[in-house]
Formats: structure tokens, sequence, C-alpha cells
């Protein structure tokens, strides 16, 4: 019953939303479509804003990424992690997890493509990908929206909640799936 | 810090590829990655536009309001330095719940709009507000009912249940949640101190 709950709030929660909104909207007198334009407008200046944090940021990323340094520290911290009980196979994806969100959505299937999504790597890989945050992305794009460029201690906020929603995950996973 | 951290990646990617003979990923990184950043603002716009036109709805319809009246009391907790009838609160509101229900094409736009009124009590500063650091910490380690991603590639690689994981998923970001509002008020706290 709870999934199928899920599956419908995740199927309804946008059609509901555009729908009673407006409806709201209409029973105070809103001038509903203009008042949607109005807001719209903001979208495009926003999205345009972010533009240059999100090259710099993606572009020190992806170099860093493609060059094989990720691979490196990857590498370097495997045994700590296969201690708490995570496969050497999972690594790379809790690693590039705070760095880039296509990339560890392609390595998130790929794992269940390789080992299928009912092993637990796949069960791992899910709860890793379902549990944590692109946190360099966020703050790039959340802060260069607003033209902020000095983070002060949030970066080291997001880094630790990602570790532990790494070790969360590794840690139930070992006590539901294994 | 994000200087540092900027430099970091980006030198010790070009070493890294310079040691192991392979320099020409760094160009095709780099090119690639500047190419796809502007594809990712592009495509944000619109959905931008779409969510930021049906808020703007419900604030003049006062919905927007009504919703951060019911969750003021935890909300000002959070965030003493937003005043409690600010537009801030409801759009942080509107973000985090999106972020809880996986509709991230909406958590975005509304996380920005947060920003931006925050943005204004900061005075428009190029330093982030503590208000600032307590949502994004919250933000990035938000709980998520429904992983609407992975639940689609699970499904799409025929699990026989793609939705057994949202239980794991819970407690997980339960534990970050936590740890990350801790980890938010002892740095604000310290801060205080220390100026």
């Amino acid at each position: 019953m709870f999934p199928s709950l899920l599956d419908a709030i995740s199927r309804w929660a946008i059609p509901l939303l555009l729908f009673l909104v407006p409806v709201w909207g209409l029973a105070k007198k809103v001038q509903v479509y203009e008042a949607f334009v109005e807001g719209a407008e903001e979208g495009f200046s926003t999205g345009v804003k972010i533009i240059p944090f999100l090259v710099g940021m993606l572009v020190a990323i992806s170099v860093f990424r493609a060059s094989g340094a990720l691979d490196l520290i990857s590498r370097a911290c495997e045994p700590l992690l296969v201690r708490l009980g995570a496969p050497p196979e999972v690594l790379p994806l809790a690693f590039m997890r705070p760095l880039s969100g296509s990339g560890v959505l392609g390595m998130a299937t790929e794992l269940m493509k390789t080992f299928g999504p009912d092993s637990f790597i796949g069960r791992l890989a899910s709860t890793m990908q379902g549990s944590t945050d692109t946190t360099f992305y966020v703050l790039t794009v959340y802060f260069g929206a607003v033209g902020v460029t000095r983070y002060r201690y949030s970066i080291i906020t997001g880094l630790i909640a990602d570790i532990s929603g790494l070790i969360a995950s590794i840690y139930i996973c070992n006590v539901l799936f294994r | 810090m994000l200087n540092y951290i900027w430099l970091a990646l980006l030198l010790s990617g070009i070493l890294v590829a310079a040691v192991n003979g392979n320099i020409e990923v760094v160009t095709q990184a780099a090119l690639k990655s500047a190419n796809d950043a502007v594809d990712i603002c592009i495509n944000l716009i619109g959905v931008m536009c779409l969510w930021l036109g049906i808020m703007r709805i419900g604030e003049k319809a006062g919905l927007v309001e009504s919703l951060s009246r019911v969750v003021r009391p935890v909300m000002t907790r959070l965030f003493p330095s937003i005043p409690p009838d600010h537009p801030a609160l409801g759009a942080i509101i509107m973000n985090l719940s999106a972020n809880i229900l996986g509709l991230g094409s909406a958590a975005t736009p509304f996380g920005m709009k947060a920003m931006q009124e925050m943005q204004k009590l900061n005075g428009g500063r190029n330093e982030a507000s503590e208000a600032m650091c307590t949502f994004l910490a919250l933000n990035t380690s938000c709980v998520t009912l429904i992983p609407a991603t992975i639940i689609a590639v699970r499904v799409n690689y025929n699990s026989a249940n793609p939705t057994e994981i949202v239980g794991a998923t819970i407690f997980a970001t339960c534990c970050s949640m936590t740890l990350a509002v801790l980890v938010d008020y002892l740095f604000r706290r310290a801060h205080r101190r220390a100026s």
C-alpha cells in the first residue's frame, strides 16, 4: 500500500498543484493569467544570471573528474568505505555524488544495468542516489542566482551532510538488504 | 574558501592529466562542460518560468502566506534572522515541500526565489547570510519521500520492487538532515562568538 501511495503522490502532485493554485486564485479574484506572466518573467533573468557561475563550477568539476583525479581520491579512500560495508563498485558513485548530478545518475544507471536493480549493489546505489544531493551544483546555482560568491561555512555543512547520508545509506542497506 | 576549492579541483585535475599523459582530456572536458552548463541553465528557464508564474498566483491569492503561517513556529526557530512575516519564509517552505515530494523541477525555482528574498535582507552583499547557510544546509540534506528519478531507473531495469529503497532513503536523509541542522547551528554560534 505504501509504494502505491507514493506512486500516486508522485504522479498527481504536479497536476494537482497546477489545478488547485489557479482555481484558488480565481476564487480570490486574482487576474490569474496576468499574475502568472508577471511571475514567470523572473524565471528568464534568473536562468541567465546563473550561467557564469555554473560554467565556472562545471568546468572545474569536469576537468577534475575526466583527468582521473577523482578516481585517485576514491581509490585512496577505498579501504575505509569497504570496512563500513560498501562494495568497491559503488565507491566512485559515492565520491561523484556531491559534484555532478548527471554523472552520478549515469553511474547509478550503469551499476543497475550491470548488477541488476535488486542486487545489493543496485539497492545501495539507489539509496545513495536518493538520499544525498549534488551539493556543489545546488550551492553554485542558488548562490549564483543572487550573486553571492562567499559561501562561508555552507560548503562544509553540505559536505558533512553528504558524508553522513552516505554512511547512513551504507549502514541501513547492510541492515535491510544483506 | 570557494576560491581554493575551485582552484584545487581545476589544478589537481590538470596535473593528474599531465602525469597520466592524457592532457587532451582537459581541453575536451573543459570545453564540453562549459557548453553543458549553458544548456542546463537554458533548459532551466522554461521550468522556472512555469513555477515562478504559478507561485505568483499563489502569492496573490494569499496561499503562500497561509502556508507560511502554519509552519511559522518551526521556521522562526530555524531562521531567527528572518522576520516572521517575510516572504522569504513562504518561498523556503515551498522549496522544502517540493524537495520532500521529490519535485525537483519545482524545487529549484522556489529555492532561487527564497535566496532572492534572503538577499534583500542581506543588503545585497556578496557574502552568504546566516539564513542562507541554514536554508542550504536544509535544502541539500532534505528528506525525500519520493526519489522519483532513481525509482524510474529501477523500473526501467525491471526491478521486482522499484520502491523498496524508499524506506532506506528516508532513514538516510533523516540522518543527514539532523546532522546538517546541528552542524549549521554550531557554525553559526561559533561565527557569532568570533565576531
